[in-house]
């Protein structure tokens, strides 16, 4: 509202901050690919493609949890040891075929999201101690369920899985795309994906509006559990091992990244799927242009940190641009 | 409007039952401030009953070298913490910390113990400016210098290929490996620490500034208090707090191994919340923090006491643990409320 009464040329720089927010990560990746198709070789090949889609997969999926959590100004840092929980839980079932086993791993991930939704919603936890908790639990757990073994997978269609694709396409990439369609659906039309903005956005005038925000709240960890898991077996399936102690590692941070170069805010109230696969793409594209020119691994990583800098810096200038 | 009618129905409500309210409240209070060290003593003494080798002079010795880097993180991250932020960098810094020392070391004793401190103090003092100036969240600043600082590692180490040794006969080795009345010198250096943290915390303008601006920023800055040149100084401190334990941690191991400190951040974070210190920031205590990381480190060993159990059930425990004391504290003040 005071942007209207600013200075036209203050303004104007609100403005142009404000697109660059929102649309940052989309230029981003353009100047990226535009430089890549420039000065890599064997970059505009299908073989290419796909190996960065499906490193990307997992992440995303494990994002798009993640950025419904942070669109109710929360958080999810148990996601990581929650892939290796399904992870360590798939094994235990695939004797009896594929459909038990992958039941039992993504019952596991509800389960790990009902007890950090059960802490946020119901007893009041701050979302970062919540699930900090089962962040520090769930990978011990998932290694008592493994007996901190590093298990094969040779159950064939866990392996097409893995490995197979339909059109050209593995299926590890149509999962993750089929699952950002329809979390995309879920927030924009709705009633939960709503409320889930409009709780994020300002809690207690929600509840005093009569919004279910405690069911709304465990919903929303629940998904997120529900997408760890599926991210956790379709990273077995790739790996064809169910390995409980690196799965998912320090994945949280990796997704929480994707999540506001995407541009949704940590401060909620705001939901940005599209974004939110944008940021995952832009990640994986840096770190593989940076090791397609040799670039160590250390220098891709300052680079992490430098983007995310200016990724939150930029979203600043929401509260800039209201106050 | 409505909101100033509101505290006055509530003090009307509050007089009534008030004998009954502050016993309660003094009841909640005195839990959170004081229920780890009441848990830490109730499991020792059980520890010491169950087990023959847990009340032994070896084993305290091991407990008290084990505890004493992590106490010393989790210090600064108690002031961080006590102040409404958060710094999830200190497991790199850690890391970076002792990695540090180990190259620093081939230019005599002293390079070895500044670099990390400088480097790290530096490290922390970009949090703080980013925190402070930039007005960035707290959590996200220092989750990019936790891939920063891990970056700055792998470059000086070869990307993580190369482990540097350290003479044994330098002194800042000693530092790390001596002893001093049968206890490890690093549990007097963490002893010392947390005695000047208690100080600094309760006793100086520093301390009270802190606890203000973890009450309420705005409330802070507008009683006049140097609201972002405190935030500097807390996360500087909580930088140079992580590379002191992490250049001693390598002195101990006499190597600056690569692969530690990953996690470590939570552990402290962990230790904090477990000593009573509240995450929204406004209220803590320093002896509560060492209280939460020896009951970490004690729990860690009675487990391995219990030998039949795998070691993974020492995270399931902690985490366990961690949730219990959360919805304790979360119960507690809302029943103060």
């Amino acid at each position: 509202m005071t942007t209207d009464i600013k200075a036209p040329q203050a303004r104007r720089r609100t403005d142009t901050r404000i697109w660059l927010r929102d649309n940052g990560v989309y230029v981003a990746i353009a100047v990226l690919v535009v430089y890549n198709l420039a000065f890599t070789e064997n970059f505009a090949t299908l073989a290419n493609l796909n190996t960065q889609l499906v490193q990307v997969a997992p992440v995303l999926i494990v994002a798009l949890g993640m950025a419904l959590v942070i669109g109710t100004e929360g958080v999810d840092l148990s996601v990581g040891s929650v892939m290796a929980i399904a992870a360590a839980t798939l094994p235990l079932y695939l004797g009896y075929g594929l459909f038990p086993a992958l039941a039992l791993a993504l019952v596991a991930g509800a389960l790990c999201g009902m007890a950090n939704g059960t802490l946020v919603a119901v007893v009041g936890i701050q979302p970062i101690v919540a699930t900090l908790a089962l962040l520090v639990g769930g990978r011990g757990l998932a290694l008592v369920f493994a007996d901190g073994q590093l298990k094969d997978i040779r159950n064939p269609e866990m392996l097409e899985l893995g490995a197979g694709k339909a059109l050209g396409i593995p299926y590890i990439v149509l999962i993750a795309a089929l699952l950002s369609v329809l979390v995309w659906l879920l927030v924009r039309y709705t009633t939960f994906g709503r409320q889930l903005v409009a709780i994020g956005g300002n809690r207690s005038a929600s509840a005093l509006a009569g919004l279910p925000v405690r069911r709304v709240l465990m919903l929303t960890y629940v998904i997120s559990g529900v997408l760890a898991a599926i991210a956790g077996v379709l990273a077995t399936a790739r790996l064809t091992a169910s390995d409980p102690s690196a799965i998912g590692n320090l994945f949280e941070l990796s997704a929480i990244t994707a999540v506001v170069v995407g541009g949704t805010p940590l401060s909620g109230g705001r939901v940005r799927i599209l974004g939110t696969v944008a940021g995952a793409v832009l990640m994986q594209l840096i770190a593989a242009t940076l090791i397609k020119h040799d670039l160590p691994d250390s220098t891709a990583q300052i680079v992490q940190a430098a983007i995310i800098v200016v990724a939150v810096y930029l979203q600043r200038s929401r509260s800039a641009g209201v106050a | 409007m409505t909101a100033t009618e509101r505290p006055t129905e509530e003090h009307a409500a509050d007089s009534v039952a008030a004998n009954r309210t502050t016993r309660r409240e003094r009841f909640a209070s005195q839990v959170q401030r004081r229920g780890s060290i009441v848990v830490l003593a109730l499991v020792v003494v059980i520890a010491s009953f169950s087990f023959d080798s847990f009340a032994t002079v070896g084993n305290a010795q091991n407990i008290a070298i084990q505890s004493s880097f992590l106490a010393i993180v989790a210090l600064g991250m108690t002031f961080v913490i006590i102040s409404g932020g958060i710094d999830l960098s200190v497991g790199s810094v850690y890391a970076l910390g002792g990695v540090l020392a180990a190259y620093g070391i081939q230019w005599g004793s002293l390079v070895g113990l500044l670099l990390p401190l400088v480097v790290c103090g530096a490290i922390g003092l970009l949090n703080g400016w980013l925190v402070a100036y930039g007005r960035l969240a707290p959590f996200i600043v220092t989750l990019a210098t936790l891939l920063g600082a891990r970056g700055l590692l792998l470059a000086i180490t070869d990307e993580g290929s190369t482990t540097r040794l350290m003479p044994r006969d330098d002194w800042l080795t000693k530092l790390g490996q001596g002893t001093f009345l049968g206890l490890g010198i690093p549990v007097w250096i963490t002893v010392v620490l947390f005695a000047i943290g208690m100080v600094v915390l309760q006793r100086t303008r520093f301390g009270h500034a802190t606890f203000a601006i973890g009450g309420s920023r705005e409330a802070a800055t507008l009683m006049g208090l140097p609201v972002a040149r405190n935030t500097m100084l807390l996360y500087l401190g909580s930088g140079l707090c992580a590379g002191l334990a992490g250049a001693l941690a390598a002195a101990y191991s006499a190597s600056g191994v690569t692969i530690v400190g990953e996690g470590l951040e939570l552990d402290a974070i962990a230790a904090v919340v477990i000593g009573g210190t509240l995450l929204t920031g406004g209220a803590g205590t320093v002896a509560g923090t060492l209280a939460g990381v020896l009951l970490l480190r004690v729990i860690q060993n009675v487990i391995n006491q219990i030998g039949t159990l795998s070691s993974h059930y020492q995270s399931v425990v902690s985490g366990a643990f961690l949730a219990v004391v959360v919805a304790v504290q979360a119960y507690l003040s809302r029943a103060s409320r």
